[in-house]
């Protein structure tokens, strides 16, 4: 299935196939079987399609079509998947939250999530239109990493809420700005690597068979890089600081080829996760809770959310109890958002789980394929960062959750509750398909995008 | 940089597979285990999320549900709770289920997997049937007039159909609502401690539960053992038990209530229950005789069930001639459950034969389709058929014109047996009374009715015609509403 093709494109035989009507009919997929998922928790629950069903299949069609518009005018060549993905997710994720809204009645959180995700649409539209080459970011690698400390220091002089200073409360309004530095830092890692990376690389001092890079060039990225973890430990937003440490690794790792890195960073993540987990009570209740998710019930004092945890995705088996069928909300606090993993584990089945993962996974590779398929280090450093977060971010709390790591307080990315992480999120895809459109458009004659466009950073 | 950038995908690629492993060693390997974690609610939740099936008396249902509203949904209700309550038992979703409640639960809650048209395919997709139904044996009306018969006294009632071993009525009093643990929260558990500390113990199941010591009605086993064994060959030749009777290697003599009991017959001894004779008897059958003879009545069995567990009836298999002596006429540490003397009556009954007493005639679905069937199984050959005839003769005699005439009932023939057992240090403790009998109508094949009766505070003297005074008359009113209703079976 090809678009039609519009008539300023250029002549055959040079082009590339856009895929816009692929994208088009993966979206229409996609928002019926979330509008079907919402039906299905109705009819399980009450025996009757909820009434609204029309009104919530309408309103993420709407976004999806406004969405697909704006990537068919500004980034017609851009990858048909990422945009299908992200609306499945987030309808899914919507299901989930209106599923569970059903079991706390006095906690209704599937509107304002509407609310948000309507708002990460409308900065993917923004991204979309105003970004028109993403080489145009690497010039605010600097504004970019003061943005980010900026916004990550701002929660320590707001009050901490469940044990972690994330969170930023105007009013009735609450916000993470973890969520969001998480952009801007890959930002000025992409730029910072891309610029110094040869310097990174073959400069520096060797000792026995390491190449050291000179700390003229190393200093100031680990230092930026120390200053957000110390931050986010500061904070106890262990989750965001692994996260962080992930990224900074795998960048370096892609940028130098110095698989070095990669063994510094493991010993040091290692040292650091064990000097945390066996100082810090917060973290350390959650490493023993990790060893032993069923410590609490030999106690006597029931279960712990970890063993509900587990439970919830037990109860679901292979083919899960149905959509609205399980017991999850037994999970207790951050069922919708930490934990929601657990009700699509319980409800869908690990064949459901299963899908769900796959669906993660293939926005991650196609984010590595324009990675590959780009030639400026910037667009490619960007894209893996960006790729990676996803990554890295579904396995933390997705292996958290189901006992395989301890526990670190994430948000399952577009699934779960929370405005700034589905915001965020948004705007990661709206990245992924300005550099996927970069990377599939067809290059002008004799233009060399191998070489970096010169831009000085700020 | 393609290079790098592969194997940054590759590790991506590791974490999801990590990802995928973990989810089906939680999902499939480890789901057993942890679905029947007991601190997983989901058990509890699935558990009450539907109906329990009923449990049927007479073809109406003595149990209910209703819907409470809450994370576990449907409690149980009964129909005539203390009435019933010694048969169902309760189910709590606090305290669990006992009795009935608990021996058919599989049925009752749905989770028996010959509920399902089809088991296998139920077992993958974890569906759950709805809640079947289990029928009893026993007559609502029998039922009613034990328990009216016995009328708040403590005490405990058994009836049984001596040829078929069917449970007609089985009452134990004081009794109590079951529906009152049925829930969760304060109430529930306020009822279970009150219920608890009640000294009347109303939640013990004297029927099956608890045992007495027999007392004269278990002069019945001693007269069925002499007979087969031999020591007597004529129930109306003297014997040779003097009066007074020493215990053997003992100086203490053993007294009677009765008249007339020096060297008396086997049949005088039973129609006014002579401890002199019956004593006498059981220490010349020997303990290995006696032991034989009795749990070939069903003494010492721990694994009789009904289909609820009931509690063994005991006879020492050591004893000092004088303690067999004492054991002979229901004393010393002989102890017996009201079930197994009902047995005892149904063995004579029915010629010596004793059916497997069962209280559950069939389970069925939700839909009334039949999923098992109790049928009729032998439990022992108590005794020869010539003895349990000869023995029907002397226990009719005991109630036309000995200690049991409270029993009697025109136009049919009615075999019974009197006993009051002393207990307590020193037979302090205000007697039990007891009364075994069995009925037969003077128009039918065979015994309609085997029933035995035990008051705790008979109030009447130590002698053995309390046992006729306060337990022959509600021994009488079960039977009368037996050979009612089996006339009208007959006669329709």
């Amino acid at each position: 299935m090809t678009a039609p093709r519009s008539p300023d494109a250029p002549p055959p035989g040079i082009r590339a196939p856009k895929r816009r009507g692929v994208e088009l009919s993966l979206l229409i997929g996609a928002v019926l079987i979330s509008v079907l998922g919402y039906a299905e928790v109705g009819l399980a629950r009450s025996g009757a399609v909820p009434p609204d069903a029309a009104r919530y299949g309408a309103g993420l069609g709407g976004l999806a079509l406004v969405a697909h518009l704006a990537v068919r005018f500004r980034a017609p060549y851009a990858d048909p998947l990422l945009l299908p993905i992200a609306v499945l997710l987030n309808g899914l994720g919507l299901v989930l939250i209106y599923r569970l809204d059903l079991e706390t009645p006095k906690d209704q959180a599937a509107a304002t999530q509407l609310v948000w995700s309507t708002l990460g649409v409308a900065l993917f539209i923004v991204v979309v239109l105003l970004l028109r080459d993403h080489r145009s970011l690497q010039g605010y690698a600097y504004v970019s990493v003061a943005a980010a400390l900026g916004l990550m220091i701002l929660p320590i002089f707001f009050p901490a809420v469940n044990g972690a200073k994330i969170w930023i409360r105007i009013g009735g309004l609450s916000f993470q700005p973890g969520e969001f530095a998480k952009i801007l830092l890959a930002v000025f890692f992409a730029a910072y690597l891309a610029a110094n990376r040869n310097a990174l690389a073959y400069t520096g001092r060797r000792i026995w068979k390491f190449q050291f890079p000179t700390g003229r060039v190393l200093g100031p990225i680990v230092a930026i890089w120390l200053l957000s973890v110390g931050v986010l430990v500061l904070e106890r937003d262990l989750g965001t600081s692994l996260l962080f440490f992930g990224l900074f690794v795998i960048m370096l790792y892609v940028a130098t080829g110095r698989t070095g890195w990669i063994a510094v960073g493991l010993v040091l993540a290692s040292a650091g996760a064990f000097l945390v987990g066996s100082l810090e009570p917060h973290v350390h209740s959650r490493v023993q809770d990790w060893l032993d998710p069923f410590a609490s019930i030999r106690a006597g004092e029931g279960p712990g959310q970890l063993a509900q945890s587990l439970f919830a995705f037990a109860a679901g088996g292979m083919l899960g109890t149905g959509l609205g069928l399980g017991h999850s909300v037994l999970i207790g606090f951050a069922t919708k958002s930490d934990f929601i993993l657990a009700t699509a584990g319980e409800e869908l089945g690990l064949v459901g789980l299963t899908a769900l993962f796959l669906l993660y996974a293939l926005l991650v590779a196609r984010g590595y394929r324009a990675g590959l398929s780009l030639r400026d280090p910037f667009g490619r450093l960007l894209a893996i960062g960006l790729a990676s977060i996803v990554a890295l971010q579904v396995f933390v709390i997705a292996g958290g959750v189901m006992g395989l790591i301890p526990l670190t307080g994430m948000a399952m990315p577009f699934l779960a509750q929370g405005g700034s992480s589905v915001v965020t999120n948004w705007v990661i895809v709206a990245l992924l398909i300005r550099v996927s459109d970069s990377a599939r458009a067809p290059q002008p004659d004799g233009a060399d995008a191998g070489e970096p466009v010169k831009v000085a950073p700020r | 940089m393609i290079r790098y950038i592969r194997r940054a995908a590759a590790l991506c690629l590791i974490l999801l597979v990590a990802l995928l492993v973990n989810a089906a060693r939680v999902m499939v390997f480890e789901a057993e285990s942890l679905d029947d974690n007991p601190a997983n609610r989901r058990i509890a939740i699935d558990r009450y999320a539907k109906q329990r099936g009923e449990i049927v008396v007479d073809g109406k249902p003595v149990t209910g549900s209703r819907d409470s509203g809450q994370q576990l949904r449907w409690e149980r209700t009964y129909k005539q709770g203390p009435l019933y309550a010694p048969v169902t038992g309760y189910a709590s979703q606090t305290y669990g289920t006992t009795l009935v409640e608990h021996a058919e639960d599989d049925i009752l809650s749905g989770t028996d997997p010959m509920l399902a048209p089809l088991p296998l395919w139920n077992d993958l997709t974890r569906g759950r049937q709805p809640g079947g139904d289990v029928v009893t044996t026993i007559r609502a009306s029998m039922q009613e007039a034990a328990f009216r018969g016995l009328d708040g006294k403590r005490g405990a009632v058994v009836a049984v159909e001596p040829s078929s071993g069917r449970i007609l009525a089985l009452v134990s009093s004081p009794s109590y609502d079951p529906g009152v643990l049925s829930g969760t929260g304060q109430k529930v558990k306020d009822a279970w401690r009150r219920l608890n500390t009640s000294p009347n113990q109303p939640m013990l199941n004297r029927a099956l539960r608890q045992t007495y010591p027999p007392g004269s009605t278990f002069k019945i086993v001693t007269a069925a053992a002499a007979l087969d064994a031999g020591v007597v060959r004529d129930v109306e030749a003297p014997t040779d038990t003097p009066d007074p009777f020493v215990l053997p290697g003992t100086r203490q003599v053993l007294p009677n209530e009765a008249t007339g009991c020096g060297n008396a017959s086997l049949a005088y001894a039973i129609q006014w229950s002579c401890n002199t004779v019956m004593a006498g008897l059981g220490v010349q059958v020997g303990l290995t005789g006696m032991v034989d003879a009795v749990e070939r009545f069903g003494f010492n069995d721990t694994g009789l069930r009904v289909p609820s567990w009931v509690a063994k009836s005991n006879f020492d298999r050591e004893m000092s001639p004088d303690q067999l002596a004492l054991s002979s006429i229901g004393q010393f540490d002989t102890t017996a459950t009201p079930l197994q003397m009902a047995m005892v009556a149904a063995a004579v009954a029915n010629n010596g034969e004793i059916a497997h007493p069962h209280l559950v005639d069939r389970t069925t679905t939700s839909g009334g389709t039949t999923v098992d069937r109790t049928g009729r199984r032998g439990y022992r050959q108590a005794m020869n058929p010539s003895t349990a005839m000869q023995l029907q003769r002397l226990m009719v005699r005991a109630v036309e014109e000995g200690t049991g005439t409270n029993a009697a009932i025109p136009g049919a023939r009615v075999g019974g047996k009197t006993g009051t057992a002393q207990h307590g240090f020193g037979n302090t403790g205000t007697p039990y009374a007891w009364f075994i009998a069995w009925a037969q109508a003077d128009d039918a094949a065979q015994p309609a009715v085997a029933v035995a009766v035990v008051v705790e505070d008979a109030e009447a003297s130590r002698t053995d015609i309390s046992g006729g005074g306060s337990a022959a008359p509600v021994a009488k009113a079960v039977m009368e509403e037996a050979l009612r209703l089996e006339a009208e079976a007959r006669n329709p």
